[in-house]
């Protein structure tokens, strides 16, 4: 049974039927990323049609994964049209969910998180906070330490931040759309 | 008239020269672009690498503050904005459950009939037909036009120009009396949202289309996204020492290009926040 669940579950929740795909290849010839990852778009499919949870389970530990920006190279190029970019986007969100994010991606991850922190409380994007954020997470403290003189001269780094007046709205849209 | 304004972040900071050149070049074809008053923020990559509710509802806000301030049509500059508000207002007009879900949370209505349009659009529209007429100083220079991954993509629902060989920048960049050239990297990704958290990877995508823009000949990069805009401008240096080489060609926005054309001058059109000067202009 727990053979079956992915397969289908992804089919539900994404709308893709992964055993569309007839490994052409296009999607990870076309990838900007692929040779950075550990399993190309075109292994993923593959990868998904076994129906092996140990194989899913490798994907959700993979760099791939959170490598992927999104790009829709793939989709736009394949013949069967299977969305390659949302299949990504809920791999993710499991990966999070099982607590198995990549080790060698935890910046990517970080540096989303800190985003996201960013836009919680202010509703709008805060670099400065954005960047403080990311240091944090990251240790990475020394960072672009040379790049933020000069935006802030060429007046592309604000200090203080924008903020959306509906504070209360922006809270509620993260409360309530937690899983 | 006036139309809808969505800035976004970026247009606020790192790309304010967006922005102002966006809204300059409106102004001097008679149009005001308004903000949609208490806009947030899109949710971009992380929301949706994170949370597809989340990623939802944030641009979902923004529609609907759009509405309840009487607008029916919407430019917005940021091809990476652009693409989670079309595709957001496109999934909850797909699914009622999903739009139910979001109202709620929301407290708002929506009735998800907005255009929205992004730059390329928006000139299209109303600036297209004016445009020969009001050039003064013709962008009589070398360039190729950057359209990225976001400004034509998911086609099903952008239905927007051509996904492999898109023409709207070029065709516009020739009627101000550029010479816009075909090359090899028109969407090939610049490496996004990586920029701070994955230096190495922009270094190296945006390394090849600035290399390929070089190698023809560019005296400019003409673009329409500010993600794409400050990946092949102020990550220059990572791109260079990756490279091996001291690539100096120019970034600009086409608001910038067309602003100059139709004669605006440099500072109306924010030249000098660009990070790799020109040096024609």
């Amino acid at each position: 049974m727990e053979k079956e669940s992915y397969i289908s579950e992804i089919r539900s929740k994404v709308g893709v039927n992964v055993n569309r795909c007839y490994q052409c290849g296009k999607c990870s010839a076309g990838c900007a990323l692929a040779e950075d990852m550990d399993y190309p778009p075109s292994l993923v499919m593959r990868m998904l049609q076994t129906n092996d949870i140990s194989n899913y389970n490798s994907l959700l530990q993979s760099e791939t994964i959170w490598l992927c920006v999104s790009c829709q190279n793939c989709l736009t190029r394949c013949p069967m049209e299977i969305d390659i970019p949302q299949l990504m986007d809920y791999m993710r969100e499991k990966s999070i969910e099982k607590k198995s994010i990549n080790k060698k991606s935890s910046q990517i991850v970080s540096f989303h998180k800190a985003f996201l922190d960013s836009v919680k409380f202010t509703g709008r994007l805060y670099e400065i906070g954005l960047v403080a954020g990311y240091k944090a997470r990251t240790l990475n403290l020394l960072q672009d330490m040379n790049i933020a003189p000069k935006m802030f001269s060429k007046g592309k780094l604000p200090i203080l931040p924008e903020m959306v007046e509906d504070k209360k709205q922006i809270a509620s849209i993260f409360s309530n759309t937690k899983k | 008239m006036e139309i809808g304004f969505y800035p976004g972040c970026s247009l606020k900071g790192t790309s304010s020269e967006y922005a102002q050149s966006t809204l300059a070049l409106a102004k001097a074809f008679d149009i005001n672009l308004k903000e949609i008053t208490d806009w947030n923020c899109c949710g971009a990559t992380a929301a949706h690498n994170l949370n597809h509710e989340l990623a939802m509802a944030l641009p979902a806000r923004v529609l609907a503050l759009a509405e309840k301030d009487g607008m029916t049509e919407i430019v917005v500059p940021c091809a990476a904005c652009y693409n989670r508000l079309t595709v957001t207002q496109h999934e909850l007009n797909q699914s009622e459950e999903l739009r139910d879900k979001i109202s709620e949370v929301l407290q708002m209505p929506l009735s998800g009939n907005l255009q929205i349009l992004n730059v390329m659009q928006f000139i299209d529209k109303y600036i297209t037909n004016r445009i020969e007429e009001k050039v003064v100083k013709p962008f009589e220079h070398k360039v190729v036009c950057y359209y990225g991954c976001l400004l034509v993509r998911p086609q099903d629902i952008l239905k927007f120009d051509r996904l492999e060989d898109p023409q709207s920048m070029d065709t516009l960049m020739k009627k101000i009396g550029a010479d816009s050239m075909d090359w090899g990297y028109k969407t090939e990704c610049c490496g996004a949202g990586f920029s701070v958290s994955r230096t190495d990877i922009v270094a190296k995508l945006s390394g090849k289309i600035v290399k390929d823009a070089s190698d023809r000949g560019a005296e400019a990069i003409i673009v329409a996204c500010p993600m794409c805009q400050s990946n092949l401008d102020m990550r220059r240096p990572q791109i260079n020492s990756y490279l091996q080489m001291n690539i100096k060609t120019p970034v600009m926005y086409i608001t910038q290009a067309m602003g100059l054309a139709v004669g605006l001058s440099k500072e109306e059109v924010g030249l000098k926040k660009l990070f790799v000067a020109p040096t024609f202009a």
